[in-house]
C-alpha cells in the first residue's frame, strides 16, 4: 500500500471508529489499537502511540461541549487525576519493558471487560445518601442539574475510587487508550457518582492522563508522524461530529453493534497474543 | 447536620461557590478546544507537506524499528521544523496536543488560587509535577 492510500484508508477507519465511540460512549481508542494491528498489520507500539495522541485529542476537544452543559465536577476530576497520572506513568514505563504479546493478552482482556460493561446495567442513580466525611472534607460532593431541577449527591467511598483510578490510569498508559471501563467502575459504582456527572468528568480526565505517559511514548519513538497524523485527524472529526449528533441519534442498537465489535476484537488479541502471532 | 448545608446556605470564605467553579470549567473548555484546533492545524500543514513528497513511497509499518531521534525529541523536532520536514511540522503539532492538558492543568491552578481554594492548588501543583516530570525526565526535552 502507498503511503497515500494507507493514510487515506486509515484516517476513514478512524473516523468511523471516532463516531461510533463517542456516540456510545465506549471511547474510540479502544477498537483503534486491535483494528490497526489486526487489519492493517501495524506493529501493536506503533498503534498505541497513535492512539494514545488521539485520546488527548478527542477528549480536549469534546471538553468545551461537555463544560457547557455543567456536569462535571473539576474537583473530583482533578483529585482523582493524581491517580491516574501518577498510574500512567507507571504503566507507560511498565509498556516498554513487557513483550507486545503480553501486551496483546492485556488488551485483549481490557476489551472483553469493557464489552461486558458496556451490556451490564447502569448502577440504580443514588438518592440521599449519607455524606461521607473524607469526601466532604475534600468538597466533592456538588449537584447537576436533572429534569428541571438541580439534584445534589454525595460523593461515597474515596479511598476504593482513588486505588482503581490509579488502575485505570496504569492500563491507559500500558495501552495508549483512554480507559474509560475502568473510570466508570471507579467513579459509577464505587464513588456513587451520577452517571452523567462521571462521564463528563471522566472526558475531562482522559487527556490529562494520556498527556501523563506520551512524553514516555515520545521519547521511546512509539510516535510516528506518519501513522499519528490519519489516525488523529480521523478520530477528532468523528468523535466531533459524534458529540453534535448525539442528541438526536439512537444508541441503543447501535451500543449493542459496538459491544459485539469490542468482543470480537478482544478474543482476536487474545488469540494473537497467546498464539505469539504479534 | 450541618454538613448537609449547601455552599450557598452556608457562606463561608473557604468554600468555592459554584459558579466560580462552572466559571472556571468554561474557560477551561475553551483553552482545550482552541488548543486541539491549534495543534490539528499543524497537523493538517505538515501532512500537506509530507504527502506532497512521499505519497507514493511504500507505507509500512509491520515491523516496530521506532522514531529516528529528530522526531523523538523537542530540540529534534524543532530542527526537522527548520529544515522543512512536513514529518517534523505534523509532530510539533502533536506536541502541542500533548502541551494542551498541560496547560489546562497549569491555568486550574491559578482558577483554585483565585477561588483561594488552597487545599486544591496543592493537589494540581501535584499533578502538574507528574506531568513534567514525565515530559523531561523522559528524555524528549
Amino acid at each position: 500500500m502507498s503511503v497515500l492510500d494507507f493514510t487515506v484508508v486509515v484516517a476513514l477507519v478512524s473516523f468511523a471508529a471516532g463516531l461510533l465511540g463517542s456516540l456510545t460512549g465506549l471511547g474510540g481508542g479502544v477498537v483503534l489499537v486491535p483494528l490497526l494491528t489486526i487489519l492493517f498489520h501495524v506493529d501493536l507500539r506503533y498503534a498505541i502511540g497513535a492512539s494514545l495522541v488521539s485520546v488527548i485529542a478527542t477528549s480536549s476537544g469534546a471538553a468545551a461541549a461537555y463544560v457547557k452543559e455543567g456536569f462535571s465536577n473539576i474537583r473530583i476530576g482533578m483529585f482523582l487525576e493524581i491517580a491516574t497520572t501518577f498510574g500512567a506513568l507507571c504503566g507507560a514505563f511498565l509498556a516498554t519493558r513487557i513483550p507486545t504479546s503480553a501486551l496483546a493478552v492485556i488488551f485483549g482482556f481490557t476489551l472483553v471487560y469493557s464489552a461486558y460493561l458496556s451490556r451490564k446495567p447502569r448502577p440504580e442513580a443514588q438518592r440521599h445518601l449519607p455524606p461521607d466525611p473524607l469526601a466532604t472534607r475534600l468538597r466533592m460532593n456538588g449537584d447537576f442539574p436533572d429534569a428541571g431541577v438541580m439534584r445534589e449527591y454525595n460523593v461515597q467511598h474515596v479511598p476504593t475510587g482513588f486505588g482503581l483510578m490509579f488502575g485505570a490510569g496504569a492500563l491507559s498508559g500500558l495501552l495508549g487508550i483512554g480507559s474509560g471501563a475502568v473510570k466508570v467502575l471507579a467513579m459509577d459504582q464505587a464513588m456513587r457518582i451520577p452517571f452523567k456527572v462521571s462521564t463528563t468528568t471522566s472526558n475531562f480526565m482522559i487527556g490529562v492522563t494520556a498527556a501523563a505517559s506520551a512524553g514516555v511514548y515520545l521519547s521511546r519513538g512509539y510516535v510516528d508522524p506518519g501513522l499519528a497524523m490519519p489516525v488523529m485527524l480521523g478520530v477528532l472529526a468523528g468523535s466531533l461530529l459524534g458529540t453534535r449528533i448525539l442528541v438526536k441519534a439512537e444508541t441503543k442498537s447501535l451500543r449493542l453493534v459496538f459491544s459485539v465489535v469490542i468482543l470480537v476484537l478482544g478474543l482476536q488479541m487474545l488469540y494473537k497474543g497467546f498464539w505469539g502471532k504479534i | 447536620m450541618p454538613s448537609l448545608k449547601l455552599p450557598e446556605t452556608a457562606p463561608n470564605p473557604r468554600q468555592p461557590q459554584p459558579w466560580s467553579d462552572h466559571r472556571l470549567e468554561v474557560v477551561l473548555g475553551n483553552l482545550l478546544r482552541t488548543g486541539v484546533m491549534l495543534s490539528a492545524a499543524v497537523v493538517v500543514a505538515g501532512a500537506c507537506v509530507y504527502l506532497s513528497r512521499h505519497a507514493h513511497e511504500p507505507a509500512n509499518y509491520r515491523v516496530f524499528q521506532g522514531e529516528p531521534s529528530e522526531f523523538r525529541t523537542i530540540p529534534g523536532v524543532i530542527h526537522s521544523v527548520i529544515n522543512g520536514r512536513g514529518r517534523g511540522l505534523i509532530q510539533l503539532g502533536l506536541l502541542f496536543l500533548i502541551a494542551t492538558p498541560i496547560g489546562r492543568v497549569a491555568f486550574s491552578i491559578v482558577g483554585f488560587a483565585l477561588e483561594r481554594d488552597w487545599m486544591y492548588v496543592g493537589f494540581t501543583v501535584i499533578v502538574l509535577l507528574v506531568l513534567l516530570y514525565s515530559l523531561l525526565g523522559s528524555g524528549i526535552g
